[in-house]
């Protein structure tokens, strides 16, 4: 990593650290209603995050230490947890990229093998209830302990070589000590993906321009065409249903799962076959993490695989649009180039291209919008004001 | 009436979809368990026309979600019911639209008549499609009829109304003062007569009507006229269930030996009614209120079921878009169908006052 890169980083650690230190949880979750103009809006955000985001809670079983997030950022970095020893958390989740491998479809691990699915962004995860497209892990402390040993990713075949490392290296002997009182074969991956998620917790950022126009309440901060495409997102445009905003702070997800018509449709003739396999196999979740990110196919049966519900079939979890412009391609499986062509499917009903056939289990909340050319421009206008002051040089250099 | 449809795929024979459906926790058969068996239960998909080859998208999309999704249930139900109300104002192009999607069922289906298929032209079109009106069959020692429970008195039907539209429209409305109460008519219960005549006491009875053959709320016809009398002729059959469409949300009730069931709809959720005391101890006890719709998710609060039949009794479960599934089915121990989770007040969900 450049030093650069660092340097950002441990920018927004700073933020995430003092946030941590002040983290009483008074999060104000009341509806938010969109009679009103912006500027009545204008509250007063959180002393402890950057404006625009919630107050964070932390889990009592893993509280935040400045230690325990400085080991957190080397185990996010460590790529000698591959069996490559190229690959790291960090490989797909690259800061300069908002925490994504942009502009990868799908992400590589080692040996250039892929996935089958677009790497979502590790910024602002701390508000996220589910991990992973298909919500299939409960905790940033479970998520972290997949990549490791899914054969497309780090390509472990057990968590033993990590904790071999850990219990043995002066410098992590000498952190794991310090954080935990632990040492030998009493740090275990517990331990290990405890200290990752603390530091993924203090992966934030707010403070867009969106944010200083909605919550800081200034005028200038977004353009006309930019405010136009605000009133698009809660209104015609019918995004703010599940890319949530509220009255205080806005994490850009209703954290559910939806099926809006992306990767499903590749499969539709093949759904009774797939969700039958798949079930009768009844696979434990480790079979499951394989299966989904090895076969694009299964891939594409989404929040079902995991949740055996038919209101799941090909749902996938709604991401953030935080800092989206800097994050392409979009949708789960990479599929679309622009925030234009996700603007487009939307407009045309769940449909990528106008005119294929709708998905047999879309959501009811996908349906055509009948946006003209020039509302979807406004709308791409404002997404792209959602970009935080770490990334703006992300996108100018695109 | 029974349509069979013949393309029936084998792969489906490998599908296996229903750990999502509350089945495990349907009470222990006690009797012969080679004759429990499933059908699922599609309703009320109300297909309207607007102009040419277009269709309302919502209510389209409703049907074909249900057909897809029950078509991937597994085990396989026996056979599939459709509740009535295919169409909106029974047009020829709104059956036969909903007959095309219907027909994408990989299972036999049985039919009931809405009074959304029938007064444009009293179920002529609709015949032609499925066949009689009223119609009785056995399946694995159970029962079933179908009866044609949207008719009115003739007055109503042949004279008043000047075109065949204008009666389909009057019909339609809620709170209607120009409409007419439902009635399954005295014809038909002198054939549902004779039709148990020939059926034992013991024998499982379950009839499907589209309007409550029980009296909940006559302005909305939520309503049968003649319901006494149908549950007088099936008063001497120890185990009889009532499953109706029309009322689009969660219903239950018993009244005597007669369970009744209410089914979703695929279209749209209607509210409860205020309960309209005109037959007081007819009265269903609706316990709980339904989860309220999300004006966003146009599937909110809508979904089909899936019915089991075990010795006799029901358990429907209710697959509810966007929402949490439910079953209701019979407890012996109070004598009458229950929700089987949301009963206990520590569970319930209170309605929403602030919006």
């Amino acid at each position: 990593m450049s030093k650069q890169n660092l340097k950002l980083v441990v920018g927004i650690l700073l933020v995430g650290l003092v946030a941590g230190m002040q983290a009483q949880s008074n999060t104000v979750g009341s509806q938010i209603e969109f009679t009103s103009v912006a500027k009545m809006n204008a509250a007063q955000p959180s002393a402890s995050v950057p404006l625009g985001l919630p107050a964070i809670t932390y889990p009592k079983d893993n509280p935040q230490t400045p230690e325990k997030v400085a080991l957190g950022e080397l185990l996010f970095n460590e790529k000698r947890f591959s069996t490559t020893k190229e690959v790291s958390c960090s490989t797909c989740h690259l800061p300069e990229k908002a925490f994504t491998d942009s502009p990868l479809e799908v992400s590589e691990g080692i040996d250039k093998l892929t996935g089958t699915r677009n790497a979502p962004t590790v910024l602002n995860s701390v508000f996220a209830t589910t991990f992973f497209w298909d919500g299939r892990s409960p905790s940033l402390e479970d998520q972290a302990l997949h990549p490791f040993v899914n054969p497309v990713e780090m390509g472990l075949k057990d968590h033993q070589p990590i904790l071999d490392i850990v219990r043995s290296n002066p410098d992590y002997r000498k952190r794991f000590k310090a954080v935990f009182g632990k040492s030998g074969n009493a740090i275990t991956m517990n331990e290990v993906t405890k200290a990752i998620a603390a530091f993924e917790r203090t992966i934030i950022s707010g403070n867009s321009p969106f944010d200083r126009w909605y919550y800081g309440g200034e005028e200038d901060a977004l353009t006309k065409v930019q405010k136009r495409g605000f009133n698009l997102f809660v209104n015609e445009g019918r995004c703010v249903s599940c890319h949530v905003i509220e009255q205080t702070q806005a994490i850009f997800t209703d954290n559910l799962f939806h099926n809006i018509g992306v990767g499903i449709n590749d499969i539709q003739k093949d759904v009774p076959k797939l969700a039958g396999e798949f079930l009768q196999a009844d696979a434990t979740a480790s079979e499951v993490d394989i299966k989904v990110l090895t076969d694009k196919r299964t891939s594409e049966l989404g929040r079902f695989a995991i949740s055996r519900n038919f209101d799941g079939l090909g749902a996938f979890r709604t991401p953030t649009l935080r800092n989206i412009a800097v994050t392409a391609p979009y949708m789960h499986d990479g599929s679309l180039e622009t925030l234009k062509e996700v603007v487009e499917h939307y407009n045309n009903g769940g449909v990528t291209n106008e005119g294929d056939p709708v998905n047999d289990f879309l959501s009811g909340g996908i349906r055509p919008l009948n946006l003209s050319e020039a509302q979807i421009d406004d709308l791409v206008a404002f997404m792209e004001s959602l970009t935080s002051p770490e990334f703006t040089q992300a996108v100018k250099s695109k | 009436m029974r349509q069979t449809h013949m393309k029936r795929r084998d792969f489906l024979k490998c599908a296996g979809a229903v750990a999502t459906l509350p089945l495990s926790t349907v009470e222990l058969a006690f009797a012969d368990t080679d004759k429990n068996f499933t059908f699922a239960y599609i309703s009320d998909s109300h297909i309207q026309h607007i102009q040419g080859n277009k269709f309302v998208h919502n209510w389209d999309r409703g049907l074909i979600r249900a057909v897809a999704e029950t078509n991937l249930l597994y085990p396989r139900p026996d056979f599939v019911v459709f509740g009535g109300d295919l169409a909106q104002l029974g047009k020829k192009e709104e059956l036969d639209h909903g007959a095309e999607m219907l027909s994408k069922l990989d299972y036999d289906m049985y039919c009931v008549l809405g009074e959304h298929d029938y007064y444009l032209d009293l179920g002529k079109y609709w015949s032609k499609l499925y066949g009689r009106h009223y119609y009785s069959w056995n399946h694995k020692g159970v029962h079933f009829i179908t009866l044609n429970s949207i008719l009115t008195y003739d007055k109503w039907t042949y004279e008043r109304w000047p075109s065949a539209e204008q009666r389909m429209n009057e019909m339609a409305g809620l709170d209607n003062p120009n409409g007419s109460p439902f009635m399954v008519g005295e014809k038909q219960r002198a054939w549902l007569k004779n039709d148990l005549e020939k059926v034992s006491k013991d024998t499982p009875v379950v009839l499907f009507s589209h309007s409550p053959i029980q009296k909940i709320y006559k302005g909305w016809n939520f309503w049968t006229e003649d319901a006494e009398d149908i549950q007088a002729i099936l008063e001497p059959y120890k185990n009889v269930t009532v499953i109706y469409g029309h009322v689009h949300q969660v219903q239950y009730n018993q009244i005597g030996n007669i369970s009744f069931h209410a089914v979703m709809a695929t279209a749209w959720p209607w509210p409860y009614p205020q309960s309209y005391a005109q037959a007081e101890s007819h009265l269903p006890k609706l316990t709980i209120p339904m989860n309220r719709a999300d004006p966003f998710h146009e599937r909110d609060a809508t979904g089909w079921q899936l019915i089991n039949l075990k010795s006799g009794r029901i358990a429907m479960d209710y697959n509810l878009y966007n929402n949490t599934n439910r079953t209701v089915r019979y407890n012996p121990e109070i004598g009458k169908p229950e929700d089987s989770f949301y009963q206990a007040a520590s569970r319930q969900i209170a309605p929403q006052e602030h919006y």
